[in-house]
């Protein structure tokens, strides 16, 4: 484990029990070893099924691993599962609002659980509903926003809270390309802004390019295929880049 | 060229909508009084006095008092009790194949079987009747309460998870909100059930409230009184589901409305 690793995987697997009581256990990670340093921004790509989510779900300490150790600040996710609130936000692939509660009270959720007063609370729910272009719709319910602005309101959630490490499940998958565009930049924009450590799963190589400052690539079942950093301009090379990964991704 | 966004009707017309079913019931129970000997169908009038009787006599109003209390005592106590089961199951397999097919079970048994035993277990009218609603409405409260659990989005569950709260928070934040409108419908459907039964328990197993009242008017064969003390009990569960129906509107406000409906 080197020395600053904010997230340290170490011959990780993860296998699921099987429906059928005869089969094999499903493999859906095969020894994964991975250190993602503080303050890196880092895109995970892989195919649909890779078991990309799998991995995020180990580092959220969602499931535990079958065999191997995961670490996150030097925490094991799963059974340290306290010991992280606060420090680990999580934005998924669909908004996940809480649908009884208006955007404000879905933004303070996390809030809630770190036992901030009510009028912290408020003013930093406030403060970021207003960052991400939701200001005037704090009363309003889920159902009454789009799907570009309930996205935006599960960002503002995950900001609230202050975490250092942001997991990302292909939040912005589900939106038109424009608005997706749009709030991908404004999300990497956030992140580098924050010094967060971004950990984004995604399974577009554009997406990934455009948001990692390191991409990694999975194959089936998951585990590192290519890993590479991305200068300071992300340009340099990215063709190259492009290219080795397509190669990686269609062996 | 969009169609007009449909009016909601006015409060004069809701209120027609409400009234006009019972009103035209009404009607009708009075052509039958004209046309039957009086201790078949009596007249409105009569049973209307009845009625006033009861809510003017303190006496009598207060055995309908009994009646409500005796309700509301065994759906606290069977949903107490209920959601207390169900949460076990929930949490614990093992509880749940040990637990559900003694709730099914249970649920097989007559609710006048259950009136028989209470008599034969207790002496006192209360512990009686409070046993009878409690078991009968019980394993209906802890189905109901178990499915409302499971029926949990796993999405906002993870959502929540994440966020790694205490139990008491996951409770008031995901668990509670979640499940309270199946809660309320589990509450609706329950009240119209205990109401049914409180009256068997009464009729054989006390000596007050309406289930009571009702076999003395059987007894003198007095229509109007039998009447309007089932009157009684129909104006309870109508409030009771009026109340119930006001907090669906309050608390389920955040819910998308169609358009266009079935």
């Amino acid at each position: 484990m080197t020395q600053d690793a904010e997230i340290h995987f170490d011959r990780v697997s993860k296998s699921f029990p099987a429906r059928d009581e005869d089969a094999e256990p499903f493999r859906a990670v095969d020894g994964l070893s991975l250190d993602i340093a503080r303050g890196e921004m880092v895109a995970l790509l892989g195919k649909t099924g890779c078991g990309k989510s799998t991995t995020f779900n180990l580092i959220a300490g969602l499931i535990e691993p079958s065999e191997g150790v995961v670490r996150v600040q030097g925490l094991d996710p799963f059974r340290d599962f306290n010991d992280l609130r606060g420090k680990i936000a999580v934005v998924f692939q669909n908004d996940r609002l809480l649908p009884w509660r208006t955007a404000i009270g879905n933004v303070e959720l996390g809030l809630e659980m770190l036992d901030k007063s009510t009028l912290v609370r408020r003013e930093m729910a406030q403060f970021w509903l207003a960052r991400l272009g939701l200001a005037g719709h704090e009363s309003d319910f889920p159902h009454a926003l789009s799907g570009g602005m309930r996205q935006r309101v599960s960002i503002a959630r995950a900001f609230a809270t202050d975490a250092s490490i942001l997991l990302c499940d292909e939040p912005f998958s589900s939106l038109d390309e424009i608005t997706g565009q749009r709030l991908r930049e404004e999300f990497a924009n956030l992140v580098r802004e924050n010094g967060k450590t971004a950990v984004f799963i995604t399974h577009s190589i554009n997406e990934a390019l455009q948001i990692g400052r390191r991409v990694i690539v999975m194959t089936r079942p998951a585990k590192v295929a290519y890993d590479v950093r991305l200068g300071a301009d992300a340009r340099t090379g990215a063709d190259e880049i492009r290219s080795r990964i397509q190669e990686v991704l269609a062996a | 060229m969009p169609a007009a966004a449909k009016r909601p009707p006015s409060t004069l017309m809701r209120a027609v909508q409400v009234l006009a079913p019972f009103v035209l019931l009404g009607l009708l129970w009075q052509i039958a009084s004209f046309n039957f000997p009086k201790y078949l169908f009596p007249s409105l009038v009569d049973v209307s006095a009845h009625i006033v009787g009861i809510f003017s006599s303190w006496t009598l109003f207060s055995e309908v008092l009994a009646t409500v209390g005796r309700i509301l005592a065994g759906l606290i106590g069977a949903f107490v009790g209920g959601a207390v089961i169900a949460a076990v199951m929930f949490r614990f397999s093992a509880a749940d194949r040990f637990l559900a097919p003694i709730l099914n079970f249970f649920q097989g048994i007559p609710a006048l079987s259950w009136v028989v035993f209470a008599i034969i277990w207790f002496h006192g009218t209360e512990p009686r009747i409070f046993f009878i609603m409690t078991v009968t409405s019980l394993p209906a409260f802890t189905f109901q309460v178990l499915d409302a659990l499971r029926g949990m989005s796993k999405d906002l569950v993870e959502m929540v998870m994440s966020l790694r709260p205490t139990r008491m928070k996951m409770l008031r934040a995901m668990i509670l909100p979640s499940i309270f409108p199946d809660i309320l419908t589990a509450w609706k459907v329950n009240l119209g059930n205990a109401s049914r039964v409180v009256v068997v328990a009464e009729l054989v197993g006390a000596t007050g409230g309406i289930g009571y009242e009702l076999l003395q008017q059987q007894q003198v064969f007095d229509m109007a009184g039998a009447l309007a003390w089932t009157l009684q009990l129909v104006f309870f569960v109508l409030i009771t589901q009026r109340i119930i129906a006001f907090i669906e509107q309050r608390a389920f406000r955040y819910r998308a409305v169609s358009e266009r409906v079935l």
